[in-house]
C-alpha cells in the first residue's frame, strides 16, 4: 500500500512538471524578482527532494546491501567477475 | 589577466588534489583501486563527486546561454526534470548496480550485461556503441577549456594553448590519481562552484542595480517579456525533453561512479540532496542568463542583442552565411563570463572563472570511464589480463588515457564546436534509447542478449539517422505529413517527430524491441537469472 502510494506520488509529480497553467504567465513576480513560472519550478524541485526523502525512508532496498555483505564475508561462495573469459 | 592567474592557481591545486592529496598504497587489486578507488568513497565525496560528474560545461555555460535566448523555460526544461529523474534512477538502478558490483566484482556495466545475458561479443558491441557516444563529450570538454581560458584571459591565451593546458591538467590527474584523484577533484570543484555560484548571483545582482528593477524592465518591453514566461518553447517539446534525463544513469561514467561508494547507504543522501544541488547550481545560472538581456551597458552583450534583433527583423534578406554568422554572434554561451567581467571585482571574477573551469573540466570522468571500458571490456575480456597480468592492465588503461587526450585535443583543434555540440545532443538521446538495457537486466527476468543487441543497434542506427537527416535537411521545413499532421520536420533547433523530440520515439521503439525480441529468443539459464533476482 505504502509502495503504491509512492508510485502514484512519483507519477503525479512527473505530471505536475508539465505546468501548462503558468505557460504564458510572468506575474505575479514572487519576492519582487522571481517570475511565477520559475518560482513554481523552484518549489517543484524542493518537493522532489521531500519525495526522495520519503522514498528512502519507506522503501530503501536494504536487502541488497545485506546480500552483498553476506557474500563478501564469505569470498569462497562468491563468484568474482563471472564474465571474464566466460561466455563467448 | 589577473582572473587567468587565479585560474592557473586553481589548476595547480587541482593537480595537487588529483595526484598527491589522497594517494593510498595500492592493494592486492590494482585495477579495482585505479578504476574504482577500491569501492571506498565516503558519503560526502560520493554525493559531490557524482553530482560534479554530471555537471558539465553544458550545464553551466550552456544553460545560461539557452536562458539568454529562451528565458526561464530553461530551468524546467533541463533542471527540474533531471532533478526528478536522476535521483529516482540512482535509487532504482544505481543501488542495484552497486550491490551487483560488490557481489560479483563488476567494474563496468558491460561486465554485468555479459554475465546477466550470458554473452560475450554482444557485450563488446554494447561497449563500442557506448564509447562512440561518449567521445564527443570529451572533445567538448577540451574545447570548453580553450574557450573559457580565452575569455577569462581577455583573449591573451589563444584557444589552442588554453585547450592544451586544460587537457594536460585533466590527463595528469586522471593518469596518476585514477578514480580516487578524479573523485576528489570533482568534490573540490563542486564545492567551489556551489559556494561561488551563490556569490556570483549576489554580486551581479548588486552590480545591475538589483534584480527587481531588471525583471520589471524585461516585463515592460514586449520583446523581452516572453523571456519571463515559457511561450518560446512548445509544451510538446517541453514534455518530450523529460526523456533526455533518462540518459544520465546509462552513461558509463555514471554507472561506474555508482560502484565506487563504500556502502549502499551512501546513496541515501545523494538521492535526497541531488535535487537541492541541481537547484543551487541551475537556478542562478538560468536566472543570470535571463537577466543578461538587461545588461545592455556591457558591450559584448549589447552586440549579441543587436545580432539577435537583426536576425529577427531581416532574416529573409540575409544569405545563409550571414545568418550563421549572426547566430554565432547572438549565441549566449559566454554571457555568464561577460557578466562577471563587467560586474565582479577582478579577484572575484578570477575565483568565479576558476569555478567555471571546474564545470568545463568535467570530462575527467568520461576519460577515465573510457579507459576503464577499454581495459576491462576489451583488454581483460580478450584475455589480456590473463596473459600479461593485472598491473599490465592498469598500465594499458593509463596509456589509453594519454592516447585519448591527444586524439580529443587534435580533433578539437581541427573541427568547429557546433558539430560536437550537436553530437553531444545525439549522445543524450542515444543513451536514453539504451535505457531498456539497464531496466531489462535488473528488473525483467525474461530479457535476453538478443533483445539487448536489438536495443543497442537501434540506438546506434537512430542516432546516425537523426545526424544524417539534420545534415542533409538544413533549413526548417516539414518533410513528411500524414493527413495534415506533421510527422517529420526539420526545426531550427533540430528534428521533430509528430512535434516531439526524436528521443521519444527512440525510447519507445527500443523498449518495444527489448520486449518483442526477448520474448522471441531463448532466455538465460535459471542459474544465472536466480543470481540476479534474490527476492
Amino acid at each position: 500500500m505504502k509502495r503504491s502510494l509512492l508510485v502514484v506520488a512519483i507519477i503525479a509529480l512527473y505530471l505536475l512538471h508539465q505546468d501548462f497553467w503558468f505557460w504564458r504567465a510572468a506575474t505575479p513576480i514572487v519576492f519582487g524578482f522571481l517570475p511565477i513560472g520559475l518560482f513554481y519550478h523552484l518549489c517543484y524541485t524542493l518537493v522532489i527532494s521531500a519525495l526522495m526523502w520519503l522514498l528512502v525512508k519507506q522503501t530503501w532496498p536494504s536487502y541488497l546491501e545485506e546480500q552483498a555483505d553476506l557474500e563478501s564475508a564469505n569470498p569462497q561462495s562468491a563468484i568474482r567477475n563471472p564474465q571474464s573469459g566466460g561466455h563467448r | 589577466m589577473i582572473p587567468a592567474l587565479f585560474v592557473f592557481a586553481y589548476l595547480a591545486v587541482v593537480i595537487y588534489i588529483g595526484v598527491f592529496a589522497f594517494r593510498r598504497k595500492v592493494g592486492e587489486h590494482p585495477a579495482e583501486d585505479y578504476f574504482l578507488a577500491n569501492r571506498s568513497l565516503g558519503q560526502f565525496v560520493f554525493l559531490l563527486s557524482l553530482f560534479g560528474t554530471n555537471m558539465t560545461a553544458f550545464a553551466i555555460l550552456g544553460s545560461s546561454g539557452h536562458a539568454f535566448a529562451n528565458g526561464i523555460v530553461t530551468y524546467g526544461l533541463m533542471a527540474s526534470s533531471s532533478a526528478l529523474i536522476v535521483p529516482l534512477s540512482l535509487f532504482l538502478i544505481g543501488t542495484r548496480v552497486w550491490a551487483l558490483g560488490k557481489r560479483f566484482g563488476f567494474i563496468t556495466p558491460v561486465q554485468m550485461f555479459r554475465d546477466r545475458w550470458e554473452c560475450g561479443h554482444i557485450g563488446t558491441v554494447i561497449s563500442i556503441v557506448q564509447a562512440a557516444l561518449l567521445v564527443p563529450y570529451i572533445i567538448i570538454g577540451v574545447m570548453g577549456g580553450g574557450t573559457a581560458l580565452f575569455a577569462i584571459s581577455g583573449g591573451r591565451i589563444p584557444f589552442w594553448i588554453g585547450g592544451a593546458i586544460v587537457a594536460m591538467v585533466v590527463m595528469i590527474y586522471v593518469f596518476f590519481g585514477g578514480m580516487r584523484g578524479t573523485a576528489w577533484v570533482n568534490t573540490f570543484q563542486t564545492t567551489l562552484f556551489l559556494v561561488f555560484g551563490a556569490i556570483a548571483l549576489v554580486v551581479i545582482g548588486v552590480g545591475m542595480g538589483g534584480f527587481g528593477a531588471a525583471v520589471n524592465e524585461l516585463l515592460s518591453s514586449p520583446s523581452t517579456a516572453s523571456l519571463l514566461t515559457r511561450e518560446r518553447i512548445s509544451p510538446l517539446f517541453f514534455l518530450s525533453y523529460t526523456f533526455i534525463p533518462l540518459s544520465s544513469i546509462n552513461f558509463p561514467h555514471m554507472i561506474i561512479f555508482c560502484l565506487t561508494a563504500r556502502r549502499m547507504q551512501h546513496f541515501k543522501k545523494t538521492v535526497i540532496l541531488y535535487p537541492i544541488c541541481m537547484l543551487a547550481i541551475w537556478l542562478p545560472a538560468v536566472f543570470l542568463g535571463v537577466m543578461a538581456n538587461r545588461a545592455t551597458e556591457v558591450p559584448a552583450i549589447q552586440a549579441k542583442l543587436e545580432a539577435r534583433q537583426t536576425l529577427a527583423t531581416q532574416a529573409g534578406t540575409l544569405s545563409p552565411e550571414e545568418r550563421n554568422q549572426l547566430r554565432a554572434q547572438a549565441a549566449g554561451d559566454d554571457v555568464l563570463l561577460r557578466l562577471l567581467e563587467a560586474y565582479a571585482p577582478l579577484w572575484l571574477a578570477g575565483l568565479l572563472g576558476a569555478g567555471i573551469m571546474a564545470a568545463v573540466m568535467a570530462s575527467d570522468s568520461q576519460i577515465l570511464a573510457l579507459s576503464t571500458m577499454f581495459s576491462e571490456d576489451i583488454f581483460a575480456f580478450y584475455e589480456g589480463k590473463e596473459r600479461f597480468g593485472e598491473k599490465a592492465q592498469v598500465v594499458t588503461g593509463r596509456i589509453f588515457v594519454i592516447a585519448l587526450t591527444i586524439i580529443a585535443y587534435t580533433i578539437a583543434l581541427r573541427f568547429p564546436q557546433p558539430i560536437f555540440d550537436l553530437a553531444v545532443q545525439y549522445a543524450f538521446s542515444g543513451y536514453s534509447a539504451m535505457m531498456p538495457l539497464m531496466v531489462g537486466a535488473l528488473f525483467w527476468k525474461r530479457s535476453t542478449k538478443w533483445g539487448a543487441l536489438a536495443v543497442t543497434l537501434w540506438a546506434a542506427a537512430s542516432v546516425t539517422a537523426v545526424a544524417v537527416f539534420q545534415s542533409v535537411v538544413t533549413t526548417p521545413q516539414v518533410v513528411w505529413s500524414i493527413g495534415g499532421v506533421e510527422a517529420l520536420a526539420r526545426t531550427p533547433g533540430g528534428t521533430a517527430v509528430f512535434g516531439l523530440l526524436p528521443v521519444v520515439p527512440m525510447v519507445i521503439i527500443s523498449s518495444l524491441l527489448m520486449i518483442v525480441v526477448s520474448l522471441m529468443t531463448k532466455r538465460p539459464s535459471e542459474a544465472t537469472v536466480s543470481r540476479y533476482f534474490i527476492r
